[in-house]
């Protein structure tokens, strides 16, 4: 059980998170470092891509939440890309879907950022 | 290999699991419990939401008390579903610990009871500083 994540530099300012695995109370650290890293480079505006992630549990919820807390502070935002049903669910029972956009595809989400 | 299998006492079996109170070892937990799950007619999207309040559960151990480092996880196959108690042997577990929270507001942490009574039929926990942690959580089967 592990979480890939890859950073990469995309439009204007802007930055994609691409996540492969699972993320839980063990993997959830890795994500919160490498989302803490960008913003502490400057960096607010960010895509988070859950298309690769099976599963997902409270803490990488509030890895989530905590990334797009920070940006906020300095007027950016995190948009999500999601398609997997079940990661949608968990979403909309937690009420998720009204403080974070999240989209279909990545284009969709970075065109929302700005 | 799906097909349950019938038990004299109208339950259908009991499977236990311990495991370390730590953070690498709540994926053997919730995969523990998945295969058992997926033993009896549940959908595949109720194997997952036991999965995911399994998991919490034992998350919950994790970050919330200080026990004796062992999380017991006990399921209990019966025709109508799944009972799973997880406890985690008498921490000093902090009440704030098992509050349950709407995520309203962008708030990190506190999710974890929430989606447990969301996912699940029935909750019941009982938090003692001497006993610990005691949930108990039962999904039914759609019939």
């Amino acid at each position: 059980m592990d979480i890939k994540v890859d950073v990469r530099e995309s439009k204007g300012d802007s930055y994609v998170v691409d996540l492969n695995g699972e993320i839980d109370v063990y993997t959830s650290p890795k994500v919160k470092d490498a989302i803490g890293e960008l913003i502490d480079k400057g960096h607010y505006n960010l895509v988070i891509n859950l298309e690769k992630v099976r599963y997902i549990d409270s803490t990488g919820l509030g890895v989530l939440i905590g990334g797009l807390k920070r940006v906020r502070e300095h007027g950016g935002t995190v948009n999500l890309v999601c398609t997997n049903p079940q990661i949608k669910k968990i979403f909309d029972i937690t009420g998720l879907v009204k403080i974070f956009g999240i989209y279909d595809d990545e284009d969709a989400a970075m065109q929302a950022l700005v | 290999m799906n097909q349950p299998v019938a038990h004299p006492q109208g339950t259908l079996g009991v499977v236990e699991l311990r495991i370390p109170s730590k953070a690498e070892w709540v994926a053997v937990a919730r995969l523990a419990v998945a295969a058992v799950a997926n033993r009896l007619n549940f959908s595949i999207e109720d194997i997952e939401d036991v999965k995911l309040a399994v998991a919490e559960a034992c998350t919950n151990c994790i970050q919330h008390a200080e026990g004796s480092g062992q999380i017991q996880i006990t399921c209990e196959t019966g025709p109508d579903g799944l009972t799973v108690r997880v406890c985690d042997f008498g921490g000093s577990a902090r009440p704030e610990g098992i509050r349950s929270r709407r995520a309203d507001e962008p708030t990190v942490g506190g999710l974890g009871v929430f989606l447990i009574r969301s996912l699940m039929d029935s909750v019941e926990y009982d938090v003692n500083p001497d006993r610990g942690t005691n949930l108990v959580m039962t999904k039914k089967v759609a019939h």
